[in-house]
């Protein structure tokens, strides 16, 4: 049955499915810390990752419906490996990828009758903190660079306001750790009080500043727990020694440990730095506030707990653009 | 180039956790075995890189390389690097062409870490092993044109390391036949005469310093018989390249360790010289 539809009005349908389901799943924050980039996601599962590396010095974010993120993410991997073993792999940077996911998930947008409901983030560690670039890129494409921190995700101009209220900058990584946590759980608590979010449900990894090659390690439950500052009812088991203080490189093993010796066969220039930071003030801001403005409204009506995963419906795949 | 823009698109349709396999779907020229060869000989064409030796002991495994590349008699390169740490639990060393070789390891390394990313977990040794053999046997054409690439490839398995042979080491042919090796294994021209040296020495419950000084050896003998070896070279401190794997992952042997084994060695022989 034909009947007309404005353009502007598909648009809206989309925009309004893709806020739905976006605020329907858990939050995820990203901040940069004195040592790097800190990335916390809550998360009930320990098998459908929201975290991960992407190169030597990327690592990526989503938050949104799993199985779509899912195939940004490993798209990712596979451009920023190609684009790195047929030139160099200082050839890879963030804002390439960024700029490729904000072209992929655009033409999805336009082109798609259902859009992707994710957000991401790319993030790259620089050789300082203001080396550090965060990039959020929302589900109709548009790419915001956004400086220090980013929170995705349901409610998320609530907790971003929070969040820039409480960051200061060049924190530690206990402080940041703490604040992700104070301001993931600042949201869904009942009658709007803060929630705890115990360690062992949070994903945490980091870009390591320090690290030669591949910066990107998580963060295992225990050495989360170790991090964190004790809630005080916690204070009354003194049996534990204090490990909170210790530095995290001494604190934490990556399960998969890739040791700074694993150097890329044929490197042309060994004593070079292992990234470079982007100075140059280019960017490619697409309309930043035309999708953010919208935010907040849609998610009043969903529940704020629910973890997004895949109806049967959508389960033979995510949709592939058929022209990007 | 075009596959560099398109790039995410074909990313999109890819699926698996194989990098070679996507390259050859996203941009096929960048394979090594996937280009058309002029159906002539190419021997004596590209440097060729000679002799790895390999040994495990009670921590883990050792390979070593020596640092000559020849063409016909023509000593190429005298400081080329031959064995490299391919991802944090395995090495690989390379003889024959060395062109092909060292973009068969460097995508190589790119599989396996492609792999740990996308699924969050490393393959099993036998895996890189196997995964390994497929590169070799998508460069028969070439090998049959005189291009041939060997690899030795060892490691240790976290996951499921036996503790009585933590190391372990796997040998190559041209048409991509893996082998295990049991102890010790030498390829390339001088591998004869390492294979022989290590034979006398090697056992398997010997510590890394003994380890690491047999293979200073084992190529030091193969460099006297073997015009295409290169030995220590004094002048130019120029020593072997020597990579070490344990549970703790790869490490390349100190310059410091082997340049003291080979000391050692040359010390040794000056005292006593091998005239024949």
């Amino acid at each position: 049955m034909p009947y007309y539809a404005s353009v502007e009005q598909i648009m809206r349908d989309r925009s309004e499915l893709a806020r739905k389901g976006i605020a329907r799943g858990r939050s995820v924050a990203v901040l940069s810390y004195a040592g790097g980039v800190l990335f916390m996601a809550e998360t009930s599962s320990t098998a459908l990752r929201k975290v991960s590396e992407i190169y030597d010095r990327i690592g990526f974010a989503a938050v949104g419906r799993y199985s779509e993120f899912d195939n940004l993410r490993t798209a990712g991997i596979r451009l920023a490996d190609m684009r790195g073993y047929s030139y160099d792999r200082r050839d890879v940077s963030g804002r390439q990828l960024a700029n490729s996911y904000a072209h992929a998930l655009n033409s999805i947008f336009t082109e798609q009758q259902k859009p992707f409901e994710v957000e991401i983030c790319v993030a790259e560690v620089g050789a300082t903190q203001e080396g550090d670039q965060l990039y959020r890129i929302t589900y109709d494409g548009t790419i915001v660079p956004e400086p220090n921190f980013l929170v995705m995700g349901g409610q998320a101009e609530a907790m971003t306001q929070t969040l820039r209220e409480l960051y200061q900058p060049g924190p530690s990584l206990e402080d940041a750790l703490a604040l992700g946590v104070r301001v993931l759980g600042s949201i869904g608590g009942a009658n709007g009080a803060p929630r705890e979010i115990p360690a062992d449900q949070l994903e945490v990894a980091v870009l390591d500043r320090t690290r030669l090659q591949r910066a990107f390690r998580r963060i295992p439950t225990a050495a989360v727990t170790d991090l964190l500052p004790r809630p005080p009812a916690a204070a009354a088991t003194p049996d534990e020694p204090a490990t909170a203080e210790e530095p995290i490189a001494d604190a934490v093993e990556l399960p998969t440990a890739v040791p700074d010796v694993a150097v890329p066969p044929p490197d042309p220039s060994p004593g070079t730095p292992p990234a470079m930071p982007h100075t140059e003030a280019e960017t490619t801001v697409a309309e930043p506030e035309e999708a953010r403005t919208t935010e907040a409204d849609t998610t009043a009506d969903e529940p704020a707990e629910v973890e997004t995963t895949d109806a049967p419906a959508s389960e033979s795949g995510p949709e592939k653009p058929s022209t990007a | 180039m075009s596959h560099q823009i398109s790039g995410l698109s074909v990313a999109f349709r890819a699926t698996g956790s194989s990098f070679s396999d996507f390259l050859a779907d996203a941009a096929p020229d960048l394979l090594p075995g996937r280009r058309a060869l002029p159906p002539t000989m190419a021997t004596d064409l590209a440097p060729t890189a000679t002799t790895i030796v390999a040994a495990s002991y009670a921590g883990g495994v050792v390979m070593g390389g020596d640092r000559r590349a020849t063409m016909g008699n023509y000593i190429a390169q005298r400081d080329i690097q031959k064995v490299y740490a391919s991802d944090a639990f395995s090495v690989v060393g390379i003889a024959g062409s060395a062109g092909i070789a060292i973009e068969m390891v460097r995508l190589f390394s790119v599989e396996l870490e492609h792999y740990e990313k996308i699924e969050g977990t490393s393959l099993s040794l036998d895996g890189k092993a196997n995964r390994l053999a497929t590169m070799i046997r998508g460069n028969l054409g070439a090998a049959m044109q005189g291009l041939a690439v060997v690899p030795l490839f060892a490691g240790v398995d976290p996951e499921s390391a036996d503790p009585t042979r933590p190391g372990r080491i796997f040998s190559y042919d041209v048409t991509g036949g893996v082998y295990e090796e049991y102890g010790f294994h030498a390829i390339g021209s001088g591998s004869v005469f390492a294979k022989g040296a290590l034979k006398k020495v090697w056992a398997p419950d010997r510590d890394r310093a003994a380890t690491v000084r047999a293979i200073v050896e084992s190529l030091y003998d193969a460099a006297e018989d073997d015009s295409a070896t290169g030995g220590p070279d004094l002048v130019r401190r120029l020593f072997p390249i020597l990579y070490d794997v344990t549970a703790a992952g790869a490490e390349r042997v100190p310059d410091a360790e082997v340049v003291q084994a080979a000391e050692t060695v040359i010390a040794e022989r000056t005292v006593a010289p091998r005239i024949d």
